[in-house]
């Protein structure tokens, strides 16, 4: 049964489209994930489907209520963790959770309850009394997911819920996730930039680009369309050997990026000395190269031609080396 | 279902009186502004005479310093919606499963509740100054008005929160529109025959006048240009066009 149906869902910002007419439907009680760089349009498809954004065209529905039409119905049946912060900083982190608790309807019993189980999870019980002004980030973005699984919806929307966590908090909060999806039968709606966070939560996943979504499949499917290995090489002369590659039929795509190929086959480690004699003949120094099992990584750069890492500026150090790099 | 309703009201109020309470200075400001006001005003126009003014200038002004703190604080209310907007907490208040009214009404209870403490602690200054209140009708009648005011100044701030992206828009209409219309309320001086007829027209056209003046009406029973009942029934409409139109805006309204 599909919880999320989505028919030509368009936003625009003026004349930019945000969201470019998309279609896609969600199941009931999976794990879905959203994959895209900046800007691709993930929030504001999350801002749409929980009523905080009218679209500007199309229309979609959640657990069949429709999104504009039916807007508190919608809201009854979701649950949010926003990407930017939500708190009110003026306010305690028990406050803040209290506040949450008591807009969805808790009972007393179970406010009490679930604000010390929440609590627990994100490690925040000694600091519950502070105001949330005096938190740092990390400890902000806890009390945010923790306020997020406060209340048990029938579709929990996470807008990159473990952007700037310790990797200790973001194991945490998948096994949380994952609970909360089996023994609920929560679905669940998330974002994210982290290939390993989609790869261990989600069923399935969209990758989205400039507001379309270019595929959307289960992992195992997106993996095996790149190839059961993926070999990696550089070498010089990357022009006249990647065109000499593409005539090989083994060779089920190729990729360039940067200085490096990036080859999709069957059985990789056989293949390796079919490369090198090519390579050989036409008298090419291959550097580098390494095979190994596709990850969701290849099926991004697959599907929109870049990495995910391209999209990242924020290392200067990633900057230094591609300065580096052109000079070469 | 209703009792969930109720719940996300009280705790839309409960957290207002939080944050108004945490907010020291701004309890400060509020109180000390209009008490200025009302002491500089008052001994500086003591020695005046005012055509329409009969007694002592300070039981004339009171009404007006009254009024003018209960729509200030209420109109910061409705405004604040903005700092809502600006840190995010606005998302949090929209995706829950309450009615749009339901969290207006908690807005608005919550602002009137911060807004008549405020009139009040200068009403009983005023009458530790010296002003009387002659009729327990009156007094209940100006109770009323001071929610009326606080409602509607709460329903103008809504309307601008959520027409206005940055607080820039709500200066210029602070200091562009209120501001003037509030020295056209009769609040400092009357509204007399001295006056050119369009500044006189705009006064008779301006809600807030009928405020100050329904103010005046019940709570000293002198000096108001009309009956307090009058008065109160502009007010009262105005209120529910305000109110009306600050609850359909924000509820058309994206976060
Ligand atoms: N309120 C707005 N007004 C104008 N443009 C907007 C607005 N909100 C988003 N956009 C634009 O829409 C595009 C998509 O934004 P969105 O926030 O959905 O991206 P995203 O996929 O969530 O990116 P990120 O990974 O950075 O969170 C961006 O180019 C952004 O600049
Ligand atoms: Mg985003």
């Amino acid at each position: 049964m599909d919880i999320i149906t989505t028919i030509d869902l368009t936003k625009k910002f003026n004349d930019f489209t945000a969201v470019d007419h998309i279609s896609f439907s969600i199941k009931k009680g999976e794990i879905f994930g959203f994959l895209g760089p900046n800007g691709a349009g993930k929030t504001t498809t999350i801002k749409m489907l929980t009523t905080l954004l009218y679209p500007t065209e199309g229309s979609a529905t959640l657990s069949d209520f429709d999104i504009i039409k039916e807007r508190d119905d919608v809201r009854q049946k979701i649950g949010v963790v926003f990407q930017e912060p939500a708190l009110d900083t003026e306010l305690t982190g028990k406050e803040n959770l209290d506040f949450h608790a008591r807009m969805y309807g808790l009972s007393k019993d179970k406010r009490k309850n679930r604000i010390n189980d929440v609590l627990q999870l994100v490690d925040l019980v000694e600091k519950k009394d502070v105001l949330v002004k005096n938190y740092s980030g990390g400890m902000k973005r806890r009390l945010e997911i923790a306020r997020g699984l406060m209340h048990y919806p029938t579709v929990l929307f996470l807008d990159e819920p473990t952007l700037g966590l310790d990797s200790q908090t973001r194991r945490a909060i998948w096994e949380y996730i994952k609970k909360m999806n089996k023994e609920e039968d929560t679905t669940i709606f998330l974002t994210t930039h982290y290939m390993d966070e989609a790869d261990y939560l989600c069923d399935r996943v969209g990758i989205i680009d400039k507001g379309k979504i270019l595929v959307i499949d289960t992992i195992q499917n997106l993996k095996n369309s790149v190839g059961n290995d993926v070999i990696t090489l550089s070498c010089s002369e990357l022009d006249k050997f990647t065109k000499r590659l593409e005539k090989e039929d083994w060779i089920k795509n190729i990729k360039r990026h940067d200085l490096h190929l990036t080859l999709g086959v069957e059985k990789g480690e056989e293949k390796i000395p079919a490369i090198f004699e090519i390579a050989h003949k036409l008298k090419i120094k291959i550097k580098s190269i390494s095979v190994r099992k596709p990850t969701l990584d290849d099926v991004f750069l697959h599907f929109t031609g870049r990495t995910m890492r391209d999209f990242e500026p924020e290392s200067p150090m990633k900057e230094m080396a591609k300065f580096y790099n052109r000079r070469r | 279902m209703m009792g969930r309703e109720f719940q996300a009201i009280y705790v839309m109020w409960l957290r207002q009186m939080k944050r108004f309470v945490r907010a020291k200075s701004r309890i400060v400001a509020s109180i000390v502004q209009p008490l200025f006001f009302l002491f500089i005003l008052g001994s500086g126009f003591r020695v005046a005479t005012f055509e329409g003014v009969s007694g002592d200038y300070l039981h004339f002004l009171a009404p007006g310093i009254i009024t003018m703190a209960i729509m200030f604080s209420s109109m910061f209310t409705g405004v604040s919606v903005l700092w809502d907007k600006q840190f995010g907490f606005l998302q949090e208040v929209l995706v829950a499963p309450i009615k749009r009214t339901s969290i207006i009404l908690g807005r608005t209870l919550g602002g009137a509740t911060t807004a008549l403490l405020q009139g009040f602690i200068i009403l009983i200054i005023s009458i530790a100054l010296g002003v009387r209140i002659p009729d327990i009708f009156g007094f209940i009648l100006m109770l009323i008005m001071m929610v009326l005011i606080s409602f509607t100044a709460v329903g103008f701030g809504l309307i601008i929160a959520t027409k206005m992206n940055d607080f820039q828009g709500f200066q210029i209409i602070m200091n562009l529109i209120i501001m003037p219309l509030f020295f056209l309320s009769s609040a400092f001086f009357p509204i007399s025959e001295s006056l050119p007829a369009w500044l006189k027209a705009i006064s008779f056209a301006n809600p807030l006048f009928y405020m100050v003046d329904g103010m005046r009406g019940s709570l000293t029973g002198a000096n108001n240009v009309f009956p307090p009942l009058v008065d109160f029934l502009v007010v009262f409409f105005v209120c529910i066009v305000m109110m009306s139109l600050g609850s359909y805006f924000f509820s058309k309204s994206e976060a």
